[in-house]
């Protein structure tokens, strides 16, 4: 099918809303919307507001944004689940957020640790058991360098004192215990809980006495920011960095460590990738510590190169020639993969609906492998993602913000995209509609996709999902037609 | 009265951001734009203005207390 037009898909929007009474539709209106290149300074769709109860949302909670997302990849910290055993158990290591160290030893990063409430606990409190928790924590796996407390909901309904006993086990224990207060029901999605994860590193790790001493700042000095280092993402944009003689002192926070992030305030540049989950802690530094913050794109050879340029112009002529010889170098490596998949890719037709950055940051990868965005959005974005997203998508390119299971299946049953990227939980009804479907949140367990070296992986996967034999065998032999059969016989 | 970060867009204008609301406006005017007087009225390319005390020229990004004027 051929691509809708501005009016196809206004329409289109139009028909999915007709279902919903006469309140939701007019609230959901707002969240949908097709880009139109035409107007400077477009109207952003609404966003950052709470789902409609009785609609399908796959948004997760501040305690997903602050253990799932920043806290947890940090893999020297122990991370405890404060509250009753589910939400720790249940996310535990879903996200593959790789780590070199030894689990259980000095690392803790697929291990789930909970204070496992009980009905006493809510009646009486659950400071106690916090407190003699830590201990224990500390006697069976003492080479932790710190303990962190995220609240899960009944903590806050119960107020429970987490900051009293985190500091009074800090001090007992001698390594620092950050109270993080990311109870579920804050806020509408998991973006307050990266908001709240980031206020908790800023008063609590930062200028924290007899941290960040460790190493002689550089004057190339700079740290990844919101790489979480899922399938190994972190390890392939870090080696370009070093590649082109920056000095990577700190990643934040796949495989990242407490003393890197009290290392931080002191390096030159901070690279961001994920703006969303990351952006508080970016602008604190600026303004406290003067560090300038550049936010770049790993995802396909196009984008890697125009941020290794951008990256490289905050340093001197000598980092500047290395991103180019950087640059160079991989050029011919990525020029193969794309002689090798475009051909097979050439004008596919994709939809994303993922959180954080990659509704617009993976739009460079398709396009250059001949692909095109035809549809975006995010689960949690707030207004200066959709700002961001205008200039990366095309005009007539649909675009819904915490879109309902209901609003995209039937944006697909129209639009028809060659693959549809999203999460876990979209895949399945994707699949069985007979659409090729790639997850992206953790990579299909595949990965990873940033950077030179991630891009061949992407080129491969969405080759190998696009183009499976197994989408040619969706028609059962009883609907098959009549002529097929003769054939079949013949 | 509301936390706001004022810095320095790349374009060389001013970028507004509000913490709690997530706001990141670009800013179209500023009322008192001189070293020893910087501040008053704030207009936002949304439409909003905001007003904060004239002060010393600051180093930007700085975190300022606005007031909204509508």
């Amino acid at each position: 099918m051929s691509n809708l037009t501005k009016d196809e898909a206004q329409a289109l929007i139009q028909e999915v809303l007709e279902v919903y009474p006469e309140k939701a539709k007019k609230d959901r209106a707002k969240h949908l919307a097709v880009n139109d290149t035409s107007v400077e300074n477009q109207k952003c769709v609404t966003s950052n507001r709470k789902s409609l109860p009785g609609v399908m949302t796959i948004r997760g909670c501040a305690y997903a944004g602050s253990k799932g997302v920043v806290w947890g990849p940090i893999k020297d910290m122990i991370h405890i689940s404060h509250g009753p055993v589910g939400c720790g158990q249940y996310s535990r290591a879903g996200r593959r957020n790789y780590y070199v160290g030894t689990t259980g030893v000095n690392s803790f990063g697929t291990m789930n640790f909970t204070s496992d409430f009980q009905e006493k606990d809510i009646v009486f409190g659950g400071d106690k058991k916090l407190s003699r928790l830590i201990t224990e924590i500390e006697q069976l796996f003492p080479l932790n360098r710190g303990i962190s407390v995220q609240s899960e909901c009944p903590i806050g309904l119960i107020g429970d004192d987490i900051e009293a006993v985190s500091k009074a086990s800090s001090k007992e224990i001698g390594k620092p215990v950050i109270p993080v207060r990311c109870e579920g029901f804050r806020g509408v999605s998991q973006s307050l809980g990266h908001h709240i994860a980031n206020d908790a590193i800023r008063d609590h790790v930062f200028d924290r006495e007899g941290g960040g001493n460790g190493v002689e700042p550089g004057k190339y000095d700079v740290a990844i920011l919101g790489d979480y280092n899922i399938g190994g993402d972190a390890w392939s944009s870090r080696i370009l960095l070093e590649e082109m003689g920056l000095r990577v002192v700190a990643q934040w926070s796949g495989d990242g460590t407490l003393a890197e992030m009290e290392q931080t305030p002191k390096v030159k540049l901070n690279l961001l990738h994920c703006y969303r989950s990351m952006n508080y802690i970016s602008r604190h530094m600026e303004e406290k510590y003067g560090i300038p913050w550049v936010e770049y794109n790993f995802f396909g050879p196009t984008k890697v190169a125009e941020s290794l340029r951008k990256i490289a112009s905050y340093f001197d002529d000598s980092i500047k020639a290395k991103a180019e010889e950087v640059i160079a170098k991989y050029q011919p490596l990525m020029q193969a993969v794309i002689d090798k998949y475009k051909p097979r890719l050439q004008g596919k037709k994709v939809m994303l609906y993922v959180g954080g950055l990659r509704p617009r940051h993976v739009i460079g990868a398709y396009e250059d492998l001949g692909m095109e965005v035809v549809g975006t959005g995010y689960e949690f974005a707030h207004k200066d993602d959709y700002e961001r997203t205008n200039h990366d998508v095309k005009d007539a390119t649909l675009i819904y913000d915490d879109v309902t299971g209901f609003e995209f299946e039937e944006f697909v049953k129209r639009v028809k995209p060659d693959l549809i990227g999203s999460g876990v939980k979209e895949k399945y009804i994707f699949q069985k509609m007979g659409v090729p479907f790639r997850q992206m949140h953790s990579w299909d367990y595949s990965g990873p996709y940033h950077g030179y070296d991630g891009f061949a992986i992407f080129a491969k996967d969405m080759d190998m999902t696009l183009n499976n034999p197994c989408w040619k065998q969706m028609t059962p032999p009883w609907k098959a037609s009549a002529e097929a059969d003769q054939k079949a016989v013949a | 009265m509301a936390n706001i970060i004022i810095s320095q867009a790349l374009d060389g204008g001013l970028t507004f951001y509000m913490p709690k609301k997530d706001l990141e406006e670009k800013v179209v005017s500023l009322e008192f734009n001189e070293s020893g007087k910087w501040g008053g009225e704030l207009k936002l390319s949304s439409g909003q203005s905001y007003y904060i005390d004239p002060m010393e020229q600051p180093s930007l990004p700085k975190t300022l207390r606005a007031r909204r004027m509508d």
